[in-house]
């Protein structure tokens, strides 16, 4: 079976391995240690480690069709601010009639803007499950329409990451309308509870993490056995000679567009874990910046590696935390001079420098590929 | 407009050297006669008098009759001398002499006696008023006295136009002088002849005198106004189309700047930079700059700026060539990652170094106002500018690209590398050159922005992916490609504003460039033969 091969791996193992300690630490440390104690993680810290973990998730579907499919992405921020979407309307209509102008129905910002009704593809989202099937399908849908187009015309290498930053674009200016029935600049927010738990309990929070945690490890385990499938094997030979691999038989485009749907449900799930932590989605998610910066945690990680990207996403955003707390001016600088140092004098990322000699065969091969695009 | 107020200084300078040149003023004696007429005689009596100062071809009566006009002639009980009230705050009035325009400095108020003026004569100056404009020997002041003239012909003005008209020489005056009269025999007279002469204005006014007609009770008259009315309609809808274009070709001439110098960069050497926008930025920073340096002449900053800003882009460009575009070469999309940090770098620097806030740039005059093309139609002369700076700038890199010995090495290096080297074009200095020549072109288009948007440290980044967009969708390497997709995509968002709104317009072009590019995915003018070869 292709999900279990990758368990009898020893790099997925020591992965799950570090992830599940990591997750079983911080809930001892949050759990047992007196409040005061140094060693004491704090519900803040918690959920600040469940965003990261998001994060995380979200590198690793970038990881997925950059490192593995050969295709720069610059446009999964609009698949994981989907998710996030799809995830903030259900918390939306879970508010019910506890918001401020108190409607059953609407959510504030309708009743704000004086709609008299809820638009058609709000119906549903009161429904857990169907919200969160929704959380899947939305990210998925788009990234299987674009994808169809683009990759059955061939359009690949920096004109799809041309395109794929057009579509983040023009989808946050749609969102930032407030035609568009989505809270326009505000976004939703105001949420009140996750399947029936208060967001703003600390036990809510840790399951949150937890959740996200385990997401993690699902999305891992998917995208490795993925990769190791034959699939996956396909999937690298589209990367390294896309005329090649066509030239052989396979059917390039439609690989493409499997490993880039997936890639796009995973962001979703992503977003969806994202929006009930950090308790706000609006449509700076969709900005072109946020998605690069995804990219820049991945190549920062080592690219077609996947735990490379996991380490990147955390290193950065913690980084960001440090830094915005410290000094906010001097972020931009530290996040610029990355994105240069690392693609400058680190190609192959933090993965590359720790283990170059072991896993040579991963490595993207031949760059001159790339410019074939 | 520059140009008249210099005409306007030289010929004072005449008058004031060469005294014969001035016009005809008639004796001081005879002027203080007149004056003393009009002050002295009753309400019905001033109605003759002055018309005898404006009949007498002296060119201070209209000063005289518009001062009087405003309640400001007036006569110093005393001396019995004629003066102006230039200012009557407060107790003491700044005068000046009405004959000789000499400054007499304050005067208390209690000492002048303004002549005294009534509605009724106020109607009358306005008519004499406009025939003495009207009878100017300036053909300017012709003009603009008889466009004004529309829709405000008094009854005795109505009477003299006939005969002013026949006077006149320039067929423009002419014409407008046979509107107003036309636009007052409508409105006043019902006069079914005079509503064939406005068919087809495009003046509000006669807009106006139409729709009274259309409703009047007289059937053929009503029938008449209609039809000259929707010829009027008819050709309003082409000036709102030609207005439309003329926006459209203005936004395209933006993009085509923002993005030719991308067309260099990423079309013809293959290299992503996307800190494109970021030169455009320091282009506009230098505008900035340089009116700072030349406090007071921004026109002279502005054409300072056009090398300036080139220099300061293209020194840029090189330096980020040289420090991370050459260590990833073939590797495009490592390039872009790179050179998006080197933007957030750019970015930053000029919030901390300069000011997070936007800066204001001056526009200087002879590029602020517009050109009237006709009564509905109006042209924005800044934008006129930059479609034209827009098209010299394409005009140049074209030449350079075709004509030079550059442009051949840069073409033969793209082409092939290897074969290029061998035949001794050092491919290192072409690319630094290349790269120079595209990145100042971006300074060059920020110049051009600082005239027409805000300044500020986003400047770039509203411009970046709008710029991809121009190339891909005009054909990598091809640079009539990015002219024509620029100046398309321009007029296809302003043809859509209307009638979709703003943002929604330019999510429908990314839209309709996104499913372009499935269809060709090489865009409009794709590259054929050796070039095409990646």
């Amino acid at each position: 079976m292709w999900l279990t091969r990758p368990l009898r791996e020893r790099s997925t193992q020591l992965f799950l391995g570090v992830l599940f300690a990591a997750l079983i630490v911080v809930t001892a440390l949050h759990l047992l240690m007196p409040q005061d104690s140094a060693l004491y993680v704090s519900s803040y810290t918690v959920t600040l480690l469940g965003k990261y973990l998001c994060y995380a998730l979200l590198a690793v579907a970038v990881d997925l069709v950059w490192g593995y499919l050969g295709i720069l992405s610059l446009g999964h921020g609009a698949f994981f601010a989907l998710g996030g979407y799809a995830m903030g309307m259900y918390l939306m209509r879970q508010i019910g009639d506890r918001g401020v102008y108190g409607d059953p129905l609407l959510p504030d910002f309708m009743v704000f803007l004086n709609w008299q009704e809820l638009p058609w593809y709000w119906l549903g989202f009161d429904m857990a499950w169907f919200a969160f099937i929704m959380v899947l399908l939305a990210p998925g849908l788009l990234a299987l329409v674009f994808g169809f187009l683009a990759f059955r015309s061939r359009v690949t290498g920096v004109y799809l990451s041309i395109i794929t930053q057009a579509l983040t674009f023009a989808l946050m200016l749609a969102f930032f309308r407030n035609e568009m029935g989505f809270g326009g600049n505000n976004g939703l927010t105001d949420f009140k509870d996750l399947l029936g738990f208060d967001l703003r309990t600390d036990a809510t929070r840790l399951g949150l993490f937890l959740a996200t945690g385990i997401a993690l490890a699902i999305g891992y385990v998917v995208c490795r056995g993925i990769v190791t499938s034959k699939l996956g094997r396909v999937s690298v030979a589209c990367r390294d000679a896309e005329a090649r691999t066509r030239f052989l038989g396979y059917r390039v485009e439609r690989v493409q567009l499997f490993v880039f749907v997936v890639s796009a449900m995973l962001a979703g799930v992503a977003g969806a874990l994202y929006v009930p932590q950090v308790g706000i989605i609006n449509p700076s998610e969709f900005s072109p910046l946020f998605s690069i910066e995804v990219v820049v945690w991945v190549a920062l990680g080592g690219r077609a590696t996947l735990y490379g990207a996991v380490i990147g996403a955390i290193l950065v955003n913690y980084g960001k935390t440090v830094f915005t707390g410290i000094m906010p001016d001097a972020w931009l600088f530290a996040l610029g001079g990355l994105f240069v140092l690392v693609t400058v004098f680190l190609p192959k990322g933090i993965a590359g420098l720790l283990f170059t000699r072991k896993k040579t065969k991963d490595e993207p091969t031949t760059p001159a590929q790339e410019a074939t695009a | 407009m520059g140009i008249y107020r210099l005409l306007s200084h030289l010929l004072l300078a005449c008058c004031l050297l060469w005294p014969g040149l001035a016009l005809a003023q008639v004796e001081d004696t005879e002027a203080q006669q007149l004056l003393t007429a009009l002050a002295d005689s009753s309400f019905s009596e001033k109605k003759t008098v002055i018309n005898r100062i404006a009949g007498s071809g002296d060119d201070r009566a209209r000063y005289w009759l518009e001062s009087f006009g405003a309640n400001k002639l007036g006569r110093i009980e005393d001396s019995g001398q004629f003066i102006i009230v230039l200012s009557n705050r407060g107790r003491n009035w700044t005068v000046e002499d009405a004959l000789t325009k000499e400054n007499l400095g304050e005067i208390s108020r209690r000492d002048i006696d303004t002549i005294r003026v009534n509605n009724a004569l106020r109607n009358e100056l306005e008519g004499i008023l406009s025939v003495i404009d009207l009878k100017s020997p300036n053909e300017d002041q012709r003009l603009s006295a008889a466009r004004a003239l529309k829709g405000s012909v008094s009854g005795t003005l109505a009477e003299r136009l006939p005969t002013l008209i026949d006077e006149e020489q320039s067929a423009d005056v002419q014409a407008a002088l046979t509107e107003a009269l036309a636009i007052y025999q409508v409105e006043e007279q019902g006069d079914i002849t005079a509503v064939a002469t406005l068919s087809g204005s495009l003046n509000s006014e006669a807009r106006a005198a139409l729709q009274q007609a259309m409703r009047s009770d007289d059937p053929a008259l009503a029938a008449a106004a209609t039809k000259a009315m929707e010829s009027i309609e008819q050709k309003l809808k082409l000036n709102r189309a030609a207005e439309t274009l003329y926006f459209g070709l203005s936004l395209g001439s933006v993009l085509v700047l923002a993005a030719i110098g991308l067309a260099i960069t990423f079309g013809v050497m293959g290299v992503i930079n996307m800190a494109h926008g970021e030169l455009i930025m320091l282009g506009a920073y230098t505008t900035w700059g340089m009116q700072q340096l030349l406090p007071g002449q921004p026109g002279l900053a502005l054409m300072l700026s056009i090398p300036a800003g080139f220099l300061v882009s293209a020194l840029a460009g090189i330096a980020i060539e040289r420090t991370v575009i050459q260590h990833l070469k073939g590797r495009p999309l490592e390039t872009l990652l790179a050179t998006f940090g080197v933007s957030l770098i750019l970015q930053q620097l000029v919030r901390t170094v300069i000011s997070p806030l936007n800066r204001t740039v001056i526009t200087p005059d002879w590029m602020s106002g517009s050109v009237m093309i006709n009564e509905a139609l109006s042209l924005t002369l800044n934008r006129l500018y930059v479609i034209g700076f827009a098209l010299v700038v394409f005009a140049g890199l074209m030449l350079i690209m075709r004509k030079t010995r550059l442009g051949l090495d840069v073409r033969a290096v793209t082409q092939n590398r290897a074969m290029a080297r061998s035949m001794g074009i050092k491919a290192t200095k072409v690319d630094i050159l290349t790269f120079g020549l595209g990145s100042g072109v971006a300074g060059l288009a920020g110049v051009a922005l600082s005239q027409i948007t805000n300044v500020g440290p986003n400047l770039g980044q509203s411009y970046i992916i709008d710029s991809f967009m121009v190339v891909v969708f005009g054909g990598v390497g091809n640079l009539w490609g990015t002219l024509l997709a620029g100046l398309s995509l321009g007029t296809i968002n302003q043809l859509l504003e209307p009638w979709a709104g703003a943002v929604l317009a330019k999510i429908l072009v990314l839209v309709l460039i996104i499913l372009f590019i499935q269809k060709r995915p090489r865009g409009l003018f794709p590259q054929k033969g050796r070039a095409a070869e990646g």
